[in-house]
């Protein structure tokens, strides 16, 4: 037996506090790991859940009618999983899809490249070629056992009934990647809506999506789905819509507007709801489908004649005498005229060494003629009196007032529209020329070309159309919109609710008497005499905005005088005066929508507008 | 003999059983776990890796059984010619085994297939035991030293040529028995100096290895030589001097800071010899031996490591030491490994709940990566449930060891509690994501009925000599 050595038995204690010591580490590693940091739950949760998105369908979209316009369609990806590719026959594949080698080639370099594709897996399912039509997928479908690894999803793509309206109906394209950071809810390859209504009641039209946790192993393998499924969502439908736009008007107008530049807007006064709304000249919707879409984009951009840019809401052009009405209204409310108060006219405002010209009709002239006429010096005499009248102090304080009264007609500002991109325009206020001329000691006939609806003054197409619904309300105005209804959720209040311009109704009749007169003619001559179809009792007001080029040809109207159910403006871009293009058009789409049909009479009209062409040789290629 | 085996029932240490049935009901569980795949389970089928381990549970108990029944004396007298007959079935592997998974250490008998490794353990065990129980045994003589690793290089050194250097790491434990009958401590700690010089130096820089350097001999200085007082002026200086370089480094000032503590280390081991010289106490000259030799053996590590080892052994290692980060290649385990038990939480997902394991996103997660399924399935509870049984199990051998009458049962306890404590140090570190990936089983919990039986073996033979312990 051997005898103990009690200095090495001590050592027992040395090799018990080792172990004792590498349990307290692996204790601590095991709290860091396990309560401490919630990276690596996270890290499990995406290893083990495949988030298995179910995409609903999206909303469709009707006219105020009831006409389907937007739909979806069935379109196909091919898709694959890399490493599950077993023996391609490289060239009936791409005999089969109808591609080039080289295209399959630079395809599948793409996919692999981190950078243009972060997702990229081996094990994962990725995107060969996208938003094929059922056509062009029906040979690889049945050829589809040959090329293994290889599968094909149905995505939903948009489809169109009428090809028209293509900028108030927008288009849906694949999220960016700013979108996605602003709003989590979208995912890589999701679509979302990229102009127009697609856009704006985006969050109606998309519904929701739907999820299918599945558990993925280490190999990608699905195993199964997780916990029966109860985690699942399925997903919810989008809203439908339906416009307020009518679509036989609407493609009524874009008929006139063949061959044209410029904006046509007709809004039901009672409601706001936009009745058409056209940007000439437009394009297809169903342009901007499925693979051709980026193309035709960069097509579309590059015409000179921008029909991208939608006119009706982001063009500001002068108003032009069109904003006349504005002006009478301002000047009787604010007691600067009264309807008997008559200014000289012989031809022209002549003021010290300033002249504005006119065009001959009897003088002196008061408010109504002179709205019938379009007289330039009525409107001259009265600005210039209103930016000297003693009750403001000075002329900034007068502008700052008359300011006030354009905007609460919706000028300068945008109206909010239900559309994105809608431009306010531009009502200077006093500020505004005081910075400008160094100096508050101006007065109304340095600003003179103001009174007229040139100078800085710009309204968009929308604007102008909406100061006729005003005056056909005599008073006041619903914020103007393209969507009537939306399936299942109410109509934001801005749409429902009526705002008041500072006018009282009596001084409208005033000016509705005017336009009246501009239509159906008075002693004084006038403006609109074109636009005179028997027993729809036609209001409306001319324009003629001074351009660089040709001068834009500007109608404003709405009818019936008593009861009025549709307000237009007409902008025809380089169509010179206002009655020579613009007059006819609105009246006929006044005529067409109130009837239903252009009268036989007038059927050679809608044939010569169709034909004319005014779009300057500068644009043609 | 016949009284002997009536009374092994009340002899044998009932702790030791239950702690052992404790783990390997627990493993039983976890491999259940990490075996199952959807559907419906069923674990009583023998041709699943639960049911298979349950078959291999049942043959070690039994085997328990035939262990406890022999005479204790068997092994004492046998232990040479047990030694042998592991050797020579591990030169036999050499030259019959098969390739699995790059290694040459399994021998196919039929549809079952043992390693030999797991059962030259305590055969090497015993033949260190019945060696070091020798009359006048000691060693301090060179002839016993060399005998001594010699036992313990034989089987190590075959075992790698098995290509199965995890389990011939395992061999090293037997140092920590060294220890304990007597070898200088200064051995074990430049042995653990040295680990750790290496890790710390290619994790990090020679800057902070130096900076160890410098501290363990200070910290030297005090525990050996007892001068606190000094001890805590160069302590301060060296803080001092740390502070300084970190201030100027705000003013973007960089000091060659590796140059700068080597210079300390000079400067202090020349005060340390001047100090040793005038009071003549040779140990301080032993601590400024202990600094020259750590400081050479960072540089040589250094050269190996930069010039002599192949491109891909360097990558094997960084990525080990986790200095590269590569998720997908040979981090990969370990990275899945600390995703498994990262996500288990307090409490754990709950048994066959566990997504990572049972999706096999870690591999070999039923054999040495068995850990991750507990802390998956069971959170930090059940992992340290687990990890204190494995403690406690230690503390009882340790126990147990220490109660022997004789070299013999000590020594042999001693290795088999170091075996045990290092596969848990190593196995357990890796999972974790602490210690190199090195594939060596858990004790009990990892499937596999070689492992199982060489460590039932290994328990059970100890609990027989310590059964008869009283009769000596």
């Amino acid at each position: 037996m051997a005898k103990k050595n009690y200095v090495l038995e001590k050592r027992k204690f040395v090799i018990g506090g080792i172990a004792l010591l590498i349990v307290i580490i692996y204790g601590i590693r095991l709290f860091t790991l396990q309560i401490l940091s919630d990276t690596y739950k996270t890290a499990s949760d995406n290893n083990a859940f495949l988030y298995n998105v179910q995409y609903p369908a999206r909303g469709a979209i009707y006219d105020r009618s009831g006409k389907l316009m937007v739909f979806n369609q069935s379109a196909y990806d091919i898709t694959f999983i890399p490493r599950e590719i077993v023996g391609l026959d490289t060239l009936e594949f791409c005999r089969t899809l109808n591609i080039t080698q080289e295209y399959f080639e630079r395809r599948m370099q793409d996919v692999q490249d981190r950078r243009l594709n972060p997702g990229y897996s081996r094990y994962t399912n990725q995107v060969f070629m996208t938003q094929l039509s059922a056509e062009e997928t029906g040979e690889f479908q049945e050829k589809l056992y040959k090329f293994q690894g290889f599968d094909i999803q149905r995505r939903t793509i948009r489809q169109y009934n009428y090809a028209t309206a293509a900028h108030v109906l927008g288009d849906i394209g694949e999220v960016s990647k700013t979108e996605m950071e602003t709003d989590p809810y979208y995912a890589r390859g999701d679509y979302i809506g990229k102009l127009g209504v697609e856009k704006s009641y985006e969050t109606y039209l998309r519904g929701e999506k739907g999820v299918e946790v599945l558990l993925r192993d280490a190999r990608g393998r699905i195993q199964g789905s997780y916990n029966d499924g109860a985690d699942d969502k399925l997903p919810v439908a989008g809203k439908n819509l339906t416009l307020s736009l009518d679509v036989e008007l609407q493609m009524f107008a874009e008929q006139l507007m063949q061959g044209k530049m410029g904006a046509i807007v007709a809004i039901e006064p009672e409601t706001g709801e936009i009745l058409c709304m056209l940007s000439a000249p437009d394009y297809d919707p169903a342009m901007m489908v499925g693979r051709k879409r980026g193309n035709n984009q960069l097509a579309l951009q590059d015409e000179p004649t921008r029909p991208l840019f939608n006119r009706a809401i982001m063009a500001a052009y002068p108003p032009g005498s069109t904003f006349k009405t504005a002006q009478a209204l301002t000047f009787l409310q604010e007691n600067i005229v009264d309807t008997q108060t008559a200014f000289p006219c012989y031809g022209a405002f002549i003021y010290g060494g300033l002249r504005v010209g006119c065009h001959a009709h009897p003088s002196p002239i008061s408010v109504i003629p002179a709205l019938s006429t379009s007289c330039n010096a009525y409107f001259c005499w009265g600005l210039v009196r209103m930016l000297a009248s003693e009750k403001y102090n000075n002329a900034p304080a007068a502008l700052n007032k008359w300011r006030d009264y354009m905007v609460s007609m919706g000028l300068g500002y945008n109206l909010g529209i239900d559309l994105p991109g809608e431009k306010r325009g531009l009502i200077p206020n006093g500020d505004y020329y005081t910075k400008r001329f160094g100096t508050e000691r101006w007065g109304g006939l340095r600003i003179i070309s103001t009174a007229i609806g040139q100078g800085e003054i710009l309204a968009t197409p929308v604007q102008i159309c909406n100061l006729a619904a005003t005056i056909a309300n005599r008073g006041h105005f619903i914020t103007p919109h393209v969507v009537k209804s939306i399936e299942g959720a109410e109509m934001d209040s801005l749409y429902r609710t009526p705002r008041y311009t500072d006018v009282s109704p009596e001084n409208y009749e005033y000016i509705v008497q005017g336009m009246r007169g501009a239509v159906v003619g008075s002693a004084y001559g006038s403006t609109c005499r074109r636009a005179n179809i028997p027993g729809l009792e036609i209001c409306g007001k001319t324009g003629t905005a001074q351009n660089v080029g040709k001068d834009h040809s500007i109608f404003m109207g709405f009818a019936p005088m008593s009861n009025p159910k549709i307000a237009v403006s007409v902008y025809v871009e380089n169509g010179g005066f206002g009655a020579t293009w613009a007059v006819p058009m609105g009246a006929l789409l006044i005529e067409k929508y109130l009837t239903g049909k252009i009268a036989p009479e007038r059927q050679y009209l809608v044939d010569e507008i169709t034909k004319a062409n005014l779009i300057p040789y500068a644009f043609k290629q | 003999m016949r009284s002997n085996s009536r009374n092994i029932w009340r002899s044998v240490d009932w702790w030791t059983i239950l702690l052992y049935l404790l783990l390997v009901v627990a493993g039983w569980f976890a491999i259940c776990g990490a075996s199952y795949t959807y559907g419906e389970p069923d674990f009583f089928d023998f041709s699943t890796r639960a049911g298979k381990q349950l078959v291999w549970i049942v043959c070690s108990f039994g085997l328990a059984f035939v262990l406890l029944m022999l005479d204790d004396n068997f092994y004492d007298v046998f232990a040479y010619l047990i030694y042998a007959v592991c050797i020579g079935l591990l030169i036999l592997t050499l030259f019959v085994a098969g390739n699995v998974k790059g290694s040459h250490s399994w021998i196919q008998l039929g549809s079952v297939s043992l390693q030999p490794a797991e059962f030259a353990k305590f055969a090497t065990g015993l033949a260190l035991a019945k060696l070091m129980n020798g009359y006048g045994f000691t060693l301090h003589r060179w002839r016993n030293v060399f005998n001594v690793v010699f036992i313990i290089l034989l089987p190590m050194t075959i075992i790698i040529l098995q290509d199965e250097m995890g389990s011939a790491l395992v061999y090293l434990a037997f140092f920590l028995v060294l220890y304990r009958e007597g070898m200088p401590g200064v051995v074990l700690f430049a042995g653990l100096c040295a680990v750790s010089y290496f890790i710390v130096g290619i994790r990090y820089d020679e800057f902070a290895v130096l900076s160890i350097i410098l501290f363990v001999e200070i910290a030297m200085l005090a525990l050996i030589g007892r001068k606190w007082a000094a001890a805590c002026y160069w302590l301060a200086g060296m803080c001092a001097l740390f502070l300084l370089g970190y201030l100027l480094l705000a003013y973007e000032i960089r000091l060659p800071s590796e140059w700068i503590v080597l210079a300390m280390i000079v400067v202090f081991s020349i005060w340390l010899l001047y100090i040793s010289y005038r009071e003549r106490i040779w140990r301080y000259a032993g601590i400024v031996l202990f600094a020259f030799g750590s400081v050479c053996f960072l540089y040589l590590s250094d050269y190996i490591f930069d010039d002599v080892l192949k491109d891909y052994q360097r990558v094997r290692i960084e990525v080990l030491l986790g200095v590269t980060e590569d998720p997908s290649g040979a981090g990969y385990n370990v990275n899945q490994s600390k995703i498994a038990i990262g996500s288990g939480g307090l409490l754990g997902k709950g048994f066959l709940n566990g997504t990572q394991t049972k999706l096999k996103y870690v591999p070999e997660q039923d054999t040495d990566f068995i850990f991750c399924t507990i802390g998956e399935e069971k959170g930090f509870v059940g992992s340290m449930a687990v990890l204190l049984v494995f403690l406690i199990l230690i503390w009882r051998l340790i126990a147990v060891a220490e109660r022997q009458r004789n070299t013999f049962g000590r020594v042999y306890a001693y290795s088999v509690l170091s075996i045990f404590l290092f596969h848990l140090f190593i196995n357990v570190g890796m999972v974790l994501g602490l210690t190199p990936v090195i594939g060596i089983p858990l004790p009990f919990l990892s499937y596999g009925g070689s492992s199982l039986w060489g460590f039932t073996i290994l328990l059970f033979i100890l609990l027989r000599i310590d059964a008869g312990r009283s009769r000596r």
